[in-house]
C-alpha cells in the first residue's frame, strides 16, 4: 500500500478544508481500504470522517433525514426506516455481510467504486482506472456487467442494493463542498459512463455527503428483490426496488429502480410510463418490461440478463398486485 | 501515529503505520494471532473481532482509525478456565475441522447475537424474528468455512441463541 497521511476531521467544513488535491475521504473504510491494497486507491492523504456528528436518523415533518455517517447496519435496524421504508430496509440487508454493514457508512454505500475485476486488477487496461487506457471487459469477462446505459469506454456496474431503494424511493442526497451546500436528487448523483467513466458520480473533488433525505414514503406496496449467484454475500447479478399503487385494477402510481444493471442505479421510468393509468396484469407488465429493456445493448456473456431482468420485473409486479 | 485502544480489556499504546490493519496490529504487534488473516479483502471473515461490542472484519479498518476504540478478540471472548457459551457449544457440536475460520465464527456469532432486528430473509421488515437455522445461516453468511463444517456450525449457534 502507498503511503499517506491520516488526519481526522473535526467538523464537515474542517473535513472539507483538509480535502485538498491527492485528499481521499474515509468513512467505514470497507471498499477504500480494500481498493488501497489492491494500489487502485492511491490517496496522500486520508480525512476520517467516520467520527463526524453526522450519524442520526431523525424525522423531518413527513421526511426521513439519515446521516451520512449512519452504518448500513443501524439504517437497516431502525424503527421508522424497518416500518415506513421496508423496501430500503431489506435492500441494505442483502448487500454484503453483518461484518461490513457493522462498518459501512450510508455515504460510503453511495460512493462504493465498481466491483468490475478488470477495474479492480492494476496489471490490466481500464478507462474508469486509467482514463484512454481502454477496456478489457467488452471483450472479455463481463458476465456480472452492464447491459443498460453502456459507452465505448465502459460497460461497469454499480454495486449497491441501498442506492437502487434510494432511486426508487427519490431520496436527495445533501452535500457540502468547497462550492457550498446542494441537494442532489437521486438518481441524478450516478453518472452513466459516457467519455469520462473515471466519474462515477456528478460530486466534485472535496464535496462531503452530509445526509440522505427519503420523502414520504410512496403510496403503495413495495418490494426489493434481488438475484445473485449465491444466496447471500454476493453482489446482484440483477435486483429490482419496486413501489406499485393499484386502485380498481388501475395502477394508480408505479416506481421502479434496477440494480446490477448500469453505471448507476436504474430508474425504468420507461416501464412506468407505460403502467401507470392502466391495468395491472401479467400482460401490462410484460409489455412495461420490455419497453424498459428495449434500449438495452447486452455482450455475449451477459445476455443472460435481459431475461433475468424481465421476468424479475414482472414477478415482482406481479407479486405486488396481488 | 500514536494511537491508545483497549483490547481485551486491556489499555495498550502503540505507535503504528497508518498503513496497518486493525488485524496486523493484533497479530504482529501485539501478539494475539486468534484473529486470522484469510482473504485480506473482507470477504472470508476469518479476521472478525468486536469493535465496540460489534462484530467487524479487522482487516479492513485501519489500525490509525480505531484510536479509543473497545477490541475483543477470540483471546477475549472466553478462557480456558470459563469458556464462552458459543466456545462450549462449538465444542459440543463439533462446529470445526481445521479450525481456522473458528476464532472468526465465534466472534461473529457472538455479535450477531446481540443485533437487532430482520435479516434480508426476514418476511416482515418490522418483526423481531427468531433465531431459526436458516436466519443463523443468513446472518453468519460473511464467514466462510472451507471445510464445510456448517452444519455443526448453525447448530452450535442455535443452541446458545436465545
Amino acid at each position: 500500500m502507498k503511503t499517506f497521511d491520516y488526519a481526522r476531521a473535526e467538523s464537515p467544513s474542517d473535513a472539507v478544508r483538509r480535502c485538498g488535491p491527492g485528499a481521499m475521504y474515509l468513512g467505514g473504510g470497507t471498499n477504500l481500504v480494500d481498493l488501497m491494497r489492491l494500489g487502485v486507491a492511491r490517496p496522500d492523504h486520508l480525512v476520517d470522517v467516520s467520527r463526524l456528528p453526522l450519524d442520526a436518523i431523525e424525522e423531518a415533518g413527513d421526511r426521513l433525514r439519515v446521516g451520512a455517517a449512519v452504518r448500513n447496519s443501524d439504517l437497516a435496524a431502525d424503527p421508522l426506516v424497518r416500518s415506513r421504508y421496508p423496501m430500503l430496509a431489506r435492500a441494505v440487508l442483502s448487500g454484503a455481510s453483518g461484518q461490513v454493514r457493522n462498518m459501512a457508512t450510508v455515504a460510503g454505500n453511495l460512493l462504493q467504486r465498481t466491483r468490475c475485476p478488470y477495474f479492480q486488477d492494476v496489471s490490466r487496461p481500464c478507462n474508469k482506472r486509467e482514463p484512454g487506457s481502454g477496456c478489457p471487459a467488452i471483450e472479455g469477462d463481463h458476465t456480472n456487467l452492464a447491459i443498460l446505459g453502456t459507452s465505448h469506454a465502459c460497460v461497469a456496474t454499480h454495486p449497491s442494493d441501498m442506492a437502487v431503494a434510494l432511486a426508487a424511493l427519490g431520496a436527495e442526497v445533501h452535500v457540502t463542498g468547497p462550492g457550498g451546500d446542494r441537494i442532489v436528487p437521486i438518481p441524478g448523483l450516478h453518472r452513466l459512463p459516457g467519455d469520462a467513466p473515471e466519474r462515477d458520480t456528478v460530486l466534485e473533488p472535496g464535496d462531503l455527503i452530509t445526509a440522505v433525505e427519503l420523502p414520504a414514503p410512496p403510496p403503495g406496496a413495495s418490494l426489493y428483490r434481488k438475484v445473485r449467484e449465491r444466496a447471500s454475500f454476493a453482489f446482484a447479478l440483477v435486483s429490482i426496488a419496486a413501489v406499485l399503487d393499484v386502485r380498481d385494477g388501475v395502477v394508480a402510481g408505479c416506481r421502479i429502480a434496477l440494480g446490477g444493471v448500469a453505471h448507476a442505479p436504474w430508474r425504468a421510468e420507461r416501464a412506468e410510463q407505460v403502467l401507470i393509468g392502466g391495468p395491472a396484469t401479467g400482460e401490462a407488465f410484460l409489455t412495461a418490461a420490455e419497453a424498459e429493456l428495449e434500449q438495452a445493448r447486452p455482450l455475449p456473456r451477459n445476455a443472460f440478463k435481459l431475461p433475468l431482468a424481465r421476468n424479475l420485473i414482472v414477478r415482482t409486479l406481479e407479486e405486488l398486485a396481488s | 501515529m500514536d494511537i491508545t485502544l483497549m483490547v481485551n480489556g486491556v489499555s495498550r499504546a502503540v505507535t503504528v503505520d497508518p498503513r496497518m490493519s486493525l488485524l496486523d496490529l493484533l497479530r504482529e504487534r501485539l501478539a494475539l494471532i486468534g484473529a486470522k488473516k484469510g482473504c485480506d479483502h473482507g470477504q472470508c471473515g476469518a479476521c472478525t473481532v468486536l469493535i465496540d461490542g460489534r462484530r467487524a472484519n479487522s482487516c479492513l479498518a485501519l489500525a490509525v482509525a480505531m484510536d479509543g476504540r473497545e477490541i475483543t478478540t477470540v483471546e477475549g471472548l472466553g478462557h480456558e478456565d470459563e469458556l464462552h457459551p458459543l466456545q462450549t457449544a462449538f465444542m459440543e457440536h463439533d462446529a470445526f475441522q481445521c479450525g481456522y475460520c473458528t476464532p472468526g465464527q465465534l466472534c461473529s456469532a457472538a455479535g450477531m447475537l446481540g443485533e437487532p432486528g430482520p435479516s434480508a430473509i426476514t418476511g416482515d421488515m418490522a418483526a423481531d424474528p427468531d433465531l431459526t437455522p436458516e436466519e443463523i445461516r443468513e446472518r453468519m453468511s460473511g464467514n466462510l468455512c472451507r471445510c464445510g463444517a456448517y452444519v455443526n456450525i448453525v447448530s452450535a449457534i442455535a443452541e446458545v441463541a436465545p
